[in-house]
């Protein structure tokens, strides 16, 4: 015997489908960058090898910084507009940032290691990371500790929105010291100093993280969405 | 606006009535400051350290520690008794509300630096001299941005399971800062250096106060309304 399937629910599986099937084609491109960045990008001269993690840690970077940026814009929009979807997209995104973030703390230390001679150091960008990470997790757990979901959103709301206007401090208190990071290579205002073939292994790879990110928030969504779906039909 | 601080001040002085009634808060988190203090004492090694080079992280590890224990308490009497309930019926706008208790917040927690200071000169044997002002303002400038962020938490953190641990989770990431900057601002203080080196981390201090001050205050709403 089958349940009659509501309308809402099947929407939210085939939006989950749908964000897993762009995370699948996500780590293809990521193999191909991975396979670009071995293959076919030269070796950097003083680093060698241990350079190869570049191409991992910067897009995993790059995604951390999004997923939490968006984290607090759907957050100041949720207190004005009070639309649940925002709350759920906030959810998504924090997870998935966590993710993103976990990978830049982990493969920063590798390869600080053999080039820094320290596994860590706190200048401006670890620190930075380090404490979007920690708001990450915090944000994660306040949202776990909050029964009432109409509670939830807004208290989790608050926490975005001052952790958005936190970063620009942390940036502020440690820039003030003298970083070991190495200056930016391709944001910045002349032209980017990262040779052609380095750049386009980086962008290749910029973008199948972007992708993974857009991938597994809709997944997520979806998941969430699926939630709500089944409990407010257990509601009725 | 004279209506709105009016309200907060009566908030604020009832707040500070019923803590002075039972004093069970003021005196643990007293009590808890100079058990830090001890314990900091007993963790170093005297005739490696001196006093002088660890006192600043000490005072101000020790304010931080004791502004969570008091901060904790400012929305759990509010709970008990469903207090709150009452003080969101009366006809009080929200920021007032706000004000009223940042304002019994940043009473309680400069009580507690008042007792700690002494405690940390005593155990520590620091003279602060002439630094003594410093610190007191740097004490002051400081809190007064990190109350107002802990006041908006502790409003969230009483209705959540594990209040008592995800306070700190949740205010350390934004009580690191300011915390950071007295440090430096205390060290230079007790270093006799001229005002021009500690203008960076005053500016900091002073512009982190204005914005979370002013963002605490619109979105404080948000937390305590249904």
């Amino acid at each position: 015997m089958t349940e009659p399937l509501d309308p809402a629910l099947g929407r939210a599986r085939a939006l989950t489908r749908r964000g897993l099937g762009i995370s699948a084609v996500a780590l293809l491109a990521f193999a191909a960058a991975c396979g670009l960045a071995l293959g076919f990008t030269p070796v950097e001269a003083r680093q060698g090898l241990a350079q190869k993690i570049f191409y991992l840690h910067v897009p995993a970077a790059w995604c951390a910084l999004l997923a939490f940026s968006l984290v607090g814009i759907a957050s100041a929009l949720y207190l004005w507009l009070h639309d649940r979807r925002l709350d759920l997209f906030a959810e998504a995104s924090a997870e998935v940032g966590v993710m993103f973030s976990v990978v830049m703390l982990t493969t920063g230390p590798i390869w600080a290691k053999p080039i820094w001679g320290t596994w860590w150091t706190w200048d401006a960008r670890l620190t930075l990371t380090l404490f979007l990470f920690f708001l990450f997790v915090g944000y994660l757990a306040l949202r776990a500790a909050v029964h009432d979901p109409d509670e939830r959103a807004r208290f989790s709301a608050v926490l975005g929105i001052m952790g958005l206007v936190l970063v620009p401090f942390i940036h502020l208190s440690v820039y003030l010291f003298r970083t070991l990071h190495p200056q930016p290579v391709v944001l910045k205002p002349s032209a980017p100093s990262l040779p052609w073939e380095m750049l386009r292994t980086l962008l290749v790879s910029v973008a199948a993280f972007t992708l993974l990110y857009v991938g597994l928030v809709t997944a997520r969504y979806g998941l969430a969405l699926a939630q709500r779906a089944r409990e407010s039909g257990d509601a009725a | 606006m004279a209506e709105a601080l009016r309200l907060a001040l009566v908030i604020a002085a009832k707040d500070l009535r019923a803590e002075l009634r039972s004093r069970t808060a003021l005196v643990s988190a007293t009590v808890f400051a100079a058990l830090v203090l001890v314990i900091f004492y007993f963790s170093r090694d005297p005739t490696a350290v001196s006093a002088i080079v660890l006192a600043p992280s000490v005072l101000w590890v020790t304010f931080a520690f004791a502004a969570i224990v008091a901060l904790n308490r400012a929305f759990t009497v509010e709970r008990e008794h469903g207090a709150i309930d009452g003080l969101l019926l009366a006809p009080v706008p929200r920021g007032a509300l706000f004000l009223g208790k940042y304002l019994a917040n940043l009473a309680f927690v400069g009580a507690v630096q008042a007792v700690t200071l002494p405690l940390f000169v005593i155990f520590f044997n620091v003279d602060l001299g002439p630094a003594l002002p410093g610190i007191v303002g740097t004490a002051a400038l400081a809190s007064v941005g990190f109350v107002a962020v802990g006041t908006v938490f502790s409003a969230m953190a009483v209705r959540t399971r594990f209040a008592e641990l995800m306070l700190p989770v949740l205010l350390l990431p934004f009580m690191v800062w300011p915390v950071r900057w007295a440090v430096e601002i205390t060290a230079r203080l007790l270093d006799g250096r001229p005002l021009s080196e500690m203008l960076g981390w005053l500016r900091l201090l002073a512009l982190y106060d204005v914005v979370f001050l002013t963002l605490c205050i619109m979105v404080f709403g948000a937390v305590v309304d249904e």
